[in-house]
Parts: C-alpha cells; structure tokens; sequence
C-alpha cells in the first residue's frame, strides 16, 4: 500500500452555527447514547435479586450514620471550644475550669467489650449470607441461617447490655467522688458524651431484639439479611465512634 | 399546538392506579390504612404542602401584626390588648421560627420532592415510605408543640429563632424563656428528627432509585436541588440537635457551655462556668446557614426547570447548573461565620469568612446567567408559574446583590441588626423562595388534580404579590442605611433620626397588607381550581419531564434487576425508558417543539 494518509472516519458534514437563540441539535439517534443494553450506570452484572434491596437499605444506613456522625462531630468540637475558655478575674488572671478528669478504669473494660461485641455481631452477620445455608432457605429446607445467627446475636446482645450497665457503674462511680453531671464542665461532657452514646446504643440493643424477632418472624431471607445486615452495621458505627469519643476522654482532657 | 405525542388523557389519578403492580403486597397483604396515614408519597406532598400554607398563613398573620404595631403602637390588638415590646419579641421570634423551618424547609423540599421526585427520576415510590410518613407526622407534632409555647404560662419565647444566649439558657431572663423557650427546644429537636429522616429517604431514593438511562446528568435540576439540600439538611440539622441539647442542658442541669461566669441576669449572678455564647453561635450558624440554602436551592431548581419549560429553549449550561448547585451546596457549608461579624470572635475569622461568602457569590451569579441565558431568545408562554419564574429571578438578584454588600466586615459592621439585612434575606428567602413555591404550586396543580388554576386569576395574583413584595421590604434598605435596628417594637420615644423614618415605615406597612390582602387572590384561587378549574390535558405545559408523561409512555423494559427471585423469570416487566436529558425544548418547530425523556425519538412522528 502506497503510504497515503486515508481518512478512517467519516467526515462529519459541517453544521451551521446556530448562533445564540437558534435550535440546539436534535439528537436523532434511535438508543440513548450508549446503544440499547448499556451499561450506563456501571452496575456489576450477573446474579443480583435480593441484592437491590439489600443495596437501597445500606445506602440509607450509610446516610443515616453520616447525620449522625455530625452530631457527634458538634459534641466534640463544642468540647474542644469549652476546653479552652475561660475568664479573667478581678487579679486580671487568665483563670479556666476546665479541671481534667481521669476516666473511671471500667471504661477501658467496657470499651474490650464492646470490640467483642462488634466482632460477635459481624459473625452472626455472616451467617446471613453464606452461599449454602442461603441456598438451603430458599429453596425452603429449613432455616441454618437462623440457627447459625441467633446465638450470635444473642451473644452480642448480653455484651451490649453489659457494656450498658459497665457505663451506668462508671457514672455511679463518678457520682460517688462528687462528680455529678453539674460539678464541672468536663464532667458535663463525660455524662453528655457517654449518655448520648449509650442512648444510642440502648436504640441498637432494641435493633438487636428487633433484629432476633425478624429472624422469627420474617418469610423471607432477603428481609432477615437485611434486618440483620444494618443492625450490624449499625452496631459497628457506634463502636467505632465510641473509639473515637473514648479516645477523646481518656486522652483529650 | 400539536398534542403531546401518545397522549391518552389519563389523569394523574389514573396514572397512580396504573401504575400499581397487580396483586401487590400493598394490595392484598397490606391492612386498609386510614387515607390520612397513607405511606403514599403522592398524599405525603399534599400534606406537607398543605402545612406549609397554613404555617404561612399564621406567620403572615404575625408579621402584619408586628408591622401594625411598629407604626401605630397606640393600636390595640383585639382580645389581647396593647401589645408590650416584650410580645413584640415573642411574635418576631414565632414569626421566624414559623416561617424559616415550616414553609421555607418544608415546602420547597419535602413538599414539592414528596409530590413529583420518584416520577422525575422515574421510580414508581419513595425509596422509604414508612420513614416518609413518619417525618411528616412528626413536623407537624412539631408545629403543634411550637404552637403550644403560645398558650404556655409565661408565653412563647422571646429569643429571637436564633435563640442567642446566655438570654435563651436562663429561665428568669425574661418573659416565656420560661416554658414557652423549652416547647421551643423541643419543637425544633422534633423537628431536626424529621427532617433527617426525610433526607435519607430522598437521598436513597435518588441515589439508589433511578429508572433506566436516568444518568446523574440526566436528571431534572430540581432532582438535583434535592438531592444537594438534603446532603446539607443531614450535615446541618445534626448539629443543631447537639446545640439544642447543650442548651438544654445549660437551661435544666446546672452546666454552662453558653452561660459565661459572672454574668449577672435578672438579679442572679451565674458562676456555672465558663461557657461561652460565642458556643452557640458557631454551632447554631453551621447549621443556620446551610439551612437557607435548603431553603433556595429547590427554588434554584425549579426555577431553572419551568424558565426552560416556558422559554421553549434548554437550561443554558445544564451542566454547570448542576455543577453550580454542588458547588453552593458544598461553600454554603463554610461561610455560616458571616452572621458573626460583630459577635466578638477573631477578625481574622471574619476574614477568612468574609472570603468564602464572596466566593458562593460566583456559583449563584452563574446561576443568575444561566436564567437569563434560558430566557433570552426564547419563545416566552407568559403563563403565571413562568412569571413566577421570572419573579424569582427578579427577586433573588435583587436580595442577592446585597450579599456581597453584608459579606463585608467593615460594612456589616454598621449594617448589622439594622433592617438592610432585614431586607436582604426577606427578598431572598421570604419573597424569592415563596415566589418558586408558588411556581411549584401552579405548575404541579394540573399533575396533582387534573384540572388548571385560573390564569387570570392567577396573573393578577403575581403582579400584586410581586408589587407587595418590592413595596415592602425594597425600602427597609434605605431604613437600615439610615440605622434603623431590628427588633425595636415601635420607633415613638426613641431619637428624632429614628422618628423620622416613621413616614418610610408607614409606607412599608401600607405595602405589607396589600401583600397579605393580596394572597388571598391565591387561596380563592386554589380553592375554586380544585373542584371548579377548567380539566387539563395530561401535559398542559407541554413539558419534557417524567412526571408530565402519561403511563402508556412505560416500556417493556426486560426487568434485569429484578427486586426477588420471582420475576426474574417473568419475561417482561413495566418500566420507565429515558433516551435523552431533561430539557429537550425548541426542537421540530413543525411539529410539538419539545421531546419528552422517554421519547425514544426512533419514530418520529
């Protein structure tokens, strides 16, 4: 072949300007854009079914967690800010009251329980989801998920319970040394932190009973995963904020 | 005009009927729920849009009470007597927190996105009813508890909606901060709960519940504006749930996160601690500015939608529209420290503040051309909603302009408290933002009953309302530059600089009813088009959005994503098909000028 330059392409047909206000171009092709069959919005294909509602349910979890996560975030930074004020009295001192309290030592066993815990709800989590006991449920021969699931989740029930009544004694302890919710601004946080925490906790023990109930109660297996699923991740996200927030007891004042 | 192609006159009511799955589990499972707590987002709209008018009917009330007073304090109100500064507080407080969180927060997201967003997106339902249900009763559990303050010993708060301590965490530190500012506290806590259920419903429902070929930059900008408030009300409400807890825990246990040491209120010296007001601020102006943009930004959207719709041309730049709104969504998380200006906090944080609120200034200006980009050159149907349309932009360059003006340290430092920004965000918020509801509300009342609102009932509506608007808040300017402050309750007894714009309030008084008396053009209106307005065809506006296609308009779409086992194996499914993007307009002046998005366009007719 002589070494000429062909064009591969069909060249377009120049298009008059249209100019500000004219028609824009109508796109006359007969798919949308990609041709029928597209692969528009990425998804992975192959078996899915149950997946989709699963998805749309995580995808509120997710949402839901990153709301309150913010709230979170204002409780922190409202500690950061109380930290660092203070006055200047009649002497013209700088004088703060911001007297650093040492966190109860139970808090560290309550922290070693709730890890478990976490861990204790993601096997039953799993449970929910292996390939064969799935198999065996739908095709309606028996319940091994239900069965692999419920002690777990038990399990992590009393755990969370436990870590519970390890916060309602850290408080009895706190109050025992004169360290009421008022007395001073830090402990103000440590009841405020650790309450609003464990008031979301005791909303996850409720998901945890919820949870067990719909494994009962509930025909499905689609819907039992899922009940269980953002149970557990739910779970999962308020052990990992209590990290930070313990974190940020112990080792912030 | 040639009729939208394979129309067949179905009415919305028959499109919902339609387009329920034969045998459901709603259907046949399902116990019979009382009509009133149906999960129907459809029902859910007209509930929340429905609050939102009666909740401005009220605050309206309350402003014109306020602007009465201002002018004739001599004037007693009937069954309640001459009103004293502090009831004036009160209505300025009931006023603000009325109008800010139950129609500006209200209607412009969870009203108009409960009524049309799934069908926009293509999505038969909500991708959480029952949690969509739940936010609403819970609004308006939160409405009544505010509206309880009032009948409170002690009466409704006094603190402003902004609430600023240490006035707000201390009972005796005046009248109704007692347990009328607790029902407050409460009222708004609800209200937080509901508003961030609401969120995650449409955020998973426009992420997670699009039909096919409905790409991201496909979707109608008021999906858009949807989708990026409800990310703010997420961020924005959780905080402002941690502030009202800390208050209420100044107010009820002895802590001081806001109350300062030493300060002496009401005959009390308070030595809590050393908390800070400054606190609160930040806390409650993270979430305060956000929250105005939950307020426009569906304006935003709808405004782009019906100029695009009424102009017979496409958005102008629809993706920098979209770009745009991220864009105000995301600065609009950064610049809440304008409303600080003069609080005492660091000047260089002013600055850094005073920054970014000129950076949202490029965003919205964009914007601002692309409207009229849209506009210009455009075969303009002057139909009311597109006047309103019009009207918004109007107003919202209007109220925008002094943006930049108050984002100034060293101007706020004059202009604040004064009524020029009294008259910047009531033209942005009160009269632009109402402006796009009620271009909502006309364009979407064909959707939702079939029938049309009276065109001239509804022009004359317009131009009284945008008249009203411009008449009453254009010269609370010229008050603020001539250092008139907010919140006084009468301007007799105070200097003779102040008296002497006593003719110019006058003035904005007589505007204020005429724009109260004028929107009752809109009540008989709506009234009468329900049951007496002329039958709309399916289309009337010749729209190309989903929500305006009739159901015969769905494809056999072979169902691949199945939602369980069984339908997978059924050979074909009902679906929505979209082939191109929102805003198709100005196309084939021979025949109808406009695609709709689930026009295939294979055979053109």
């Amino acid at each position: 072949m002589p070494a000429t330059f062909t064009r591969t392409t069909q060249v377009e047909p120049e298009r008059r300007d249209t100019g500000i206000g004219g028609k824009p171009p109508v796109d006359r092709r007969p798919t949308g854009g990609g041709g029928e069959g597209d692969n528009w919005d990425n998804r992975p294909s192959g078996r899915r079914g149950p997946r989709e509602l699963l998805t749309r349910y995580r995808l509120a979890m997710t949402f839901a967690l990153a709301g309150d996560m913010m709230f979170f975030v204002a409780l922190v930074s409202a500690f950061f800010v109380r930290q660092s004020s203070g006055h200047i009295d009649g002497g013209n001192n700088y004088v703060s009251d911001w007297h650093p309290l040492s966190v109860p030592p139970i808090l560290w066993l309550n922290t070693a329980v709730l890890v478990l815990s976490s861990l204790t709800i993601e096997i039953a989590r799993r449970q929910l989801f292996r390939e064969i006991d799935v198999m065996e449920e739908w095709f309606g021969l028996g319940k091994p998920t239900v069965r692999r699931a419920t002690p777990w989740l038990i399990v992590t029930g009393g755990l969370g319970l436990i870590f519970v009544a390890g916060q309602w004694i850290a408080w009895q302890q706190l109050y025992a040394q004169g360290l009421f919710y008022s007395a001073n601004p830090n402990s103000n946080f440590f009841y405020l932190i650790t309450g609003t925490h464990a008031l979301h906790l005791v909303l996850g023990l409720m998901a945890i009973g919820f949870a067990l109930a719909a494994l009962y109660m509930l025909k499905r297996i689609e819907y039992r995963q899922i009940a269980v699923d953002c149970t557990a991740w739910y779970w999962h996200a308020m052990g990992v904020f209590w990290i930070f927030l313990f974190g940020l007891l112990a080792f912030f004042q | 005009m040639s009729p939208d192609p394979g129309a067949s006159g179905k009415t919305w009511q028959a499109n919902l009927d339609a387009l329920a799955p034969p045998g459901s589990r709603s259907a046949r499972e399902r116990p019979q729920r009382p009509w009133v707590f149906s999960t129907d987002h459809r029902v859910i709209g007209i509930q929340y849009l429905l609050l939102s008018l009666v909740t401005v009917a009220v605050g309206t009330i309350l402003s014109l009470v306020m602007r009465i007073h201002l002018v004739w304090p001599q004037l007693a109100l009937p069954f309640f007597g001459l009103l004293k500064p502090e009831d004036y507080l009160a209505l300025v407080t009931l006023h603000g927190t009325l109008m800010v969180f139950f129609v500006l927060t209200t209607a412009p997201l969870s009203g108009f996105a409960n009524l049309v967003l799934p069908e926009q997106i293509g999505a038969r339902q909500m991708a959480l009813p029952m949690a969509n249900a739940i936010s609403f009763w819970l609004t308006a559990l939160a409405l009544l508890v505010l509206l309880g303050a009032v009948a409170v010993p002690g009466g409704a708060p006094t603190a402003g909606w902004t609430a600023y301590p240490p006035f707000s965490a201390i009972d005796a530190a005046g009248p109704g901060q007692a347990l009328g500012m607790d029902l407050w506290l409460v009222s708004l806590a609800i209200f937080c709960i509901s508003s961030w259920l609401a969120a995650v419903n449409f955020l998973v429902t426009i992420v997670g519940g699009r039909c096919e070929g409905m790409a991201l930059m496909r979707m109608p900008l008021t999906v858009w504006s949807w989708l990026v408030a409800s990310l703010l009300v997420l961020v924005s409400f959780s905080v402002l749930l941690a502030a009202l807890l800390l208050l209420f825990s100044d107010r009820h246990f002895g802590t001081s996160f806001f109350i300062p040491m030493g300060d002496l209120v009401a005959g009390h010296v308070h030595m809590q601690g050393d908390g800070s007001p400054l606190l609160w601020l930040h806390l409650f102006w993270f979430f305060g500015h956000p929250e105005v943009y939950i307020a426009v930004l569906p304006g935003m959207g709808i405004t782009s939608s019906l100029l695009a719709n009424f102009s017979r041309r496409p958005v102008f730049g629809y993706p920098m529209m979209t770009a745009t709104t991220v864009l105000i969504g995301l600065l609009g998380l950064i610049v809440w420290g304008h409303h600080m200006f003069v609080s005492g906090m660091n000047p260089y944080a002013g600055t850094a503040f005073a920054l970014t609120t000129m950076a949202i200034a490029i965003p919205s200006t964009a914007k601002v051309l692309s409207w009229l980009g849209t506009l210009w050159g455009g075969g303009l149907r002057l139909t009311t909603p597109m006047l309103f349309s019009m009207g918004f932009v109007s107003l919202f360059i209007a109220g925008g302009l002094t943006g930049p003006i108050l984002a100034q340290p060293a101007l706020d430092a004059y202009l604040h408290n004064t009524y020029f920004v009294v008259a910047h965000f009531h033209l942005i918020m009160a009269m632009a933002a109402v402006f796009s509801v009620f271009a909502g509300v006309y364009y979407w009342f064909p959707l939702t009953s079939g029938r049309l609102m009276n065109e001239s009932l509804g022009k004359l509506h317009f131009w009284c309302t945008l008249i009203g608007a411009y008449g009453t808040f254009f010269p609370m300017h010229f008050a603020g530059l001539a250092g008139e402050p907010r919140h006084y309750s009468q301007l007799a007894g105070t200097t003779a600089a102040l008296q002497s714009l006593l003719p110019l309030q006058r003035g904005i008084t007589y505007a204020a009813i005429f724009l109260g008396a004028a929107q009752f053009l809109f009540l008989a209106n709506l009234v009468c088009s329900v049951r007496k307005g002329k039958p709309s065809p399916p289309n009337p506006w010749q729209a190309t959005t989903l929500e305006w296609a009739s159901v015969d308009r769905m494809v056999d779409v072979n169902f691949q994503r199945a939602q369980s086992p069984e339908s997978a194996t059924a050979s074909k499914r009902q679906g929505w098909r979209v082939y191109r993007g929102p805003y198709e307009y100005g196309l084939r002046p021979d025949r109808s000028d406009f695609i709709m998005q689930c026009d295939s366009g294979a055979n053109p007719e």
